[in-house]
């Protein structure tokens, strides 16, 4: 068995071309793209064992010798296909600003402080139904060089591979309630409301560990559907 | 949990992402994948693949992700969701590179085996190229064909694209076993990119 990709569920992307966020204006084609069937290629993709994911590396809050500073919070939630399928072990990795809002990359010139005990960097697999799990610090905000006084809301970066290549998905995770999202023109890029409501984790007072860490729920939604026999030969 | 979804929405990878995906020792974490591929157990002409990636400018992007997927030299591929024989090597067929300072990237690699299209017939060897940046909102696809591959002519996907531009997806040989492949996201000799 294997899934079949309807281009049609591609309509939740952003457009390439979104001169709001005025670093598209260069780097989208100006021509279409050109349509193609499915072969193999683009319906196979990485499949990876536990030796890519090493024990705590969901954890971004162990990583150095001290605790990072910021507010400790846990960010879980479900892979699965655009048909309520769980998507399992599949590799999920996230990278983001420290509480401060400053990431440890050379590029970042944002003069707020680095975190000598946050790199930033995790990654995990999903468990055998899709769910995944992260240990973290809220990201902080940050300003950024778009247009005058440009904001991100806060976010945490999402590389999911999913059942092919073709179902490979890289987003970002925001925080209910942020009071940025009006302005920021990589949010708005996604133009349909209901498509951008899926990029907002959740609270999730449930899954809150008391005395300890707040919790949010992100569940993730990649491509596929449609299980049929695939020939080959 | 049955009830249809949207997809997530993609977002744009963002100018930060080298710590967390390509960090390649400079950065205190360790890569999931690099830019190698070849394990020693792994059959095949070995070859490089490198290049820039440009932006429509014609600037260099040296804050670009690049991601590889190929079969194994026989034409398979790491996955079980290739119903025919798995590889007999720990080859993965998948690659991640950042580009450097320059907008260069190498992949070293094998030369891809023939792959079935949609309807059974061979394809031409190629690799699949997935381009995340930076000004990005949702990666691109293409395909890495070579240019010392007589399959071209023949090839299904190849023949959907206009004469004119069919180079943009081809490989040229230089000097030892590698091929030089660059990127154009835009501009005159814009790569042919896949809606996929």
């Amino acid at each position: 068995m294997t899934l079949l990709y309807p281009l049609q569920s591609l309509a939740a992307h952003p457009a390439r071309l979104s001169p709001d966020y005025r670093s598209t204006v260069k780097r989208s084609p100006s021509r279409p793209l050109i349509p193609m069937r499915h072969t193999l290629s683009e319906l196979t993709g990485p499949v990876y064992g536990h030796e890519t994911v090493r024990a705590h590396d969901n954890d971004l809050t162990i990583q150095a010798k001290g605790e990072p500073l910021g507010e400790r919070i846990i960010v879980h939630g479900h892979v699965r296909d655009e048909d309520g399928r769980g998507v399992p072990n599949t590799l999920v990795e996230i990278w983001q600003a420290n509480a401060c809002g400053r990431y440890i990359h050379v590029v970042d010139q944002h003069p707020a402080p680095l975190d000598p005990n946050f790199t930033g960097a995790g990654r995990t697999q999903s468990d055998a139904s899709g769910y995944y799990k992260f240990v973290t610090i809220k990201p902080g905000a940050y300003p950024w060089g778009n247009h005058h006084n440009a904001w991100r809301p806060a976010h945490i970066h999402f590389s999911v591979f999913g059942h092919s290549f073709i179902s490979r998905l890289v987003t970002q995770m925001y925080f209910p309630g942020d009071p940025l999202f009006p302005f920021d023109p990589i949010f708005n890029s996604v133009t349909d409301e209901k498509a951008r409501a899926r990029m907002i984790s959740s609270f999730d007072l449930e899954n809150t560990k008391p005395e300890w860490a707040l919790c949010y729920r992100f569940d993730i939604v990649l491509r596929g559907r449609n299980a049929t026999p695939m020939e080959t030969k | 949990m049955s009830h249809p979804d949207g997809l997530t929405p993609s977002q744009t990878v963002g100018p930060y992402f080298k710590y967390g995906l390509t960090p390649n020792g400079e950065y205190e974490w360790n890569d999931a994948f690099t830019n190698n591929l070849l394990t020693p157990d792994t059959s095949g002409e070995r070859i490089r693949v490198e290049g820039k990636v440009y932006d429509g400018d014609g600037a260099v992007i040296p804050d670009c992700m690049l991601e590889i997927w190929q079969a194994d030299s026989q034409g398979r591929f790491s996955d079980p969701q290739d119903k025919r024989a798995l590889p007999n090597s720990s080859f993965k067929g998948f690659g991640r590179c950042g580009t450097d300072k320059s907008g260069g990237y190498s992949f070293d690699t094998i030369k891809p085996g023939v792959v079935p299209d949609a309807d059974g017939k061979p394809q031409a060897p190629h690799i699949l190229l997935a381009v995340f940046a930076r000004g990005m909102l949702l990666h691109l696809y293409t395909r890495i064909y070579f240019d010392d591959e007589a399959g071209n002519a023949t090839d299904s996907t190849l023949a959907l694209v206009p004469a004119d531009r069919r180079a943009t997806l081809i490989a040229k040989k230089m000097g030892g076993n590698a091929y030089t492949f660059d990127v154009h996201l835009q501009g005159d000799n814009e790569t042919v990119f896949f809606d996929v």
